[in-house]
């Protein structure tokens, strides 16, 4: 195949976040301080990303505005003609701060929801405090008018919030709605019975979404993303391996997707060693699973290969124990029995405590 | 509400959506939060006339002097682009 350059670049500037929610998606050995590229080998990065084809830059995390050079870097991305979107708790972000990433030239904030009151917002992200800190900032960005997108996770326990979740969304002035329900990577399969929502939630959030559409139209814009264990064939994950993104780890490890790394046969390539561009098109990881050329039966005569390009390499190995394989969510899996066994005893337990997302040792 | 557009409603792009020359791959592309959508050269010519100042109703005999071609077929084609964008935020309107 011809590869594309990519759209999009995911900077996961640290992994350091004053949260711990238990469906984060960093992976589950978190790298410190002291492994995190300096401000100059991010700008850099960000340099190769733009000639490289990137238009869309995510700053993210961990928290992003745990790193104190956050607009320094804002700017510097945007001085490559980068489109900026921060993908944020709101936590460590202050008026102050807020000019000088306005002054830097950030384009657009993602904000992400754990819950729709304190008690259960602090609970989910294990950070007291947290929520009201997050309705104080989202405040202060709809006074400025920055470009919001409120981004909620979604799981068994705020699923039956989602009305109250939609009409928060309105009233902060975010232009669009992330209905995002967990997808079970890293921390969020270690919490799995807790977080998996019931057939009924999730039938009920498909039917909320859609009133919600017709009714805010031209108010409110909705991306939903539904638990996919309950869907018939699985997502296109990153809109195919190697094709349309990239993400780059706090120590400039470059990765297909930020689960990636789960893999463990993948060989990754570090940008501060390599040019971006020799990763992207040469790079092991990224050719191991581009194309439909290297899918498996039942996907490789299907007539859906170039729809889901065989589903999620990540989730194929977390549930079938092999990343080659085909998406087991997909119906025509051999391995599809799988899910449904997890469906029957999912929510068994989902009243015991959470595993929090928190450093090693 | 309606995403149609009146013949005096004035559309704009609104903070968070630009247009850029795409360097790499070449053509126009609409910069938007968390997407990108590369433009034809009708998405181009339409957007390009967007500026907040101009009417719907301008923007459609701009272009059907531009191109030609009869105004009431330009209208629909301009509504239905410019709703899509409407629906999905990328586009506010002034009226």
């Amino acid at each position: 195949m011809t590869v594309p350059p990519p759209i999009a670049m995911l900077a996961e500037l640290t992994h350091r976040c004053p949260l711990s929610c238990p469906y984060c998606s960093n992976p589950q050995d978190l790298l410190g301080r002291e492994a995190e590229m300096t401000t100059a080998e991010w700008a850099d990065t960000f340099r190769q990303a733009a000639e490289l084809g990137v238009l869309q830059l995510h700053l993210s995390g961990g928290e992003p505005a745990a790193r104190p050079d956050l607009a320094e870097l804002t700017a510097a991305a945007q001085g490559c003609g980068l489109y900026t979107n921060l993908i944020t708790s709101g936590i460590g972000l202050t008026p102050k701060r807020l000019d000088a990433l306005e002054a830097a030239g950030l384009d657009h904030i993602q904000l992400s929801l754990q819950g729709t009151t304190a008690e259960l917002a602090d609970w989910i992200g294990g950070y007291k405090g947290g929520f009201d800190r997050k309705m104080k900032i989202a405040a202060e960005i709809k006074a400025r008018g920055i470009p919001l997108t409120l981004n909620a996770v979604m799981h068994r326990h705020n699923l039956d919030d989602l009305e109250r979740t939609i009409e928060m969304a309105v009233e902060m002035g975010a232009r669009r709605l992330e209905v995002a329900c967990v997808q079970f990577h890293g921390w969020a399969s270690r919490n799995r019975a807790q977080l998996l929502p019931t057939r009924a939630q999730t039938e009920a959030a498909k039917r909320i979404v859609s009133e919600a559409e017709q009714r805010l139209r031209g108010v409110l814009a909705f991306d939903f993303v539904p638990p996919d264990y309950y869907a018939d064939y699985p997502k296109a994950c990153m809109g195919g391996w190697g094709t349309a993104g990239l993400n780059i780890a706090p120590d400039g490890t470059v990765l297909p997707c930020h689960a990636a790394q789960t893999i463990p046969h993948l060989d990754f390539d570090n940008v501060r060693g390599k040019p971006l561009a020799a990763i992207w098109y040469g790079g092991a990881a990224f050719n191991a699973y581009r194309g439909t050329d290297w899918l498996p039966q039942p996907c490789r005569s299907c007539d859906r290969k170039d729809t889901d390009f065989g589903g999620c390499r990540c989730q194929a190995l977390a549930l079938a124990g092999d990343a080659g394989a085909t998406d087991p969510v997909c119906r025509k899996s051999p391995r599809h029995q799988a899910v449904l066994e997890l469906l029957e005893t999912g929510g068994s337990r989902a009243d015991t405590a959470f595993v929090y997302r928190s450093a090693a040792g | 509400m309606t995403l149609a557009f009146a013949p005096t409603d004035r559309p704009y792009l609104p903070r968070g959506v630009r247009m850029i020359t795409d360097k790499v791959r070449g053509g126009t592309v609409l910069l938007c939060p968390e997407k990108a959508i590369a433009l034809d050269a009708i998405g181009e010519a339409i957007l390009s006339r967007v500026d907040g100042s101009a009417s719907f109703k301008e923007i459609v005999a701009g272009l059907a002097e531009a191109y030609d071609a009869p105004a009431e077929q330009i209208a629909g084609d301009v509504q239905r682009f410019l709703a899509g964008l409407r629906a999905r935020m990328y586009l506010a309107v002034r009226s």
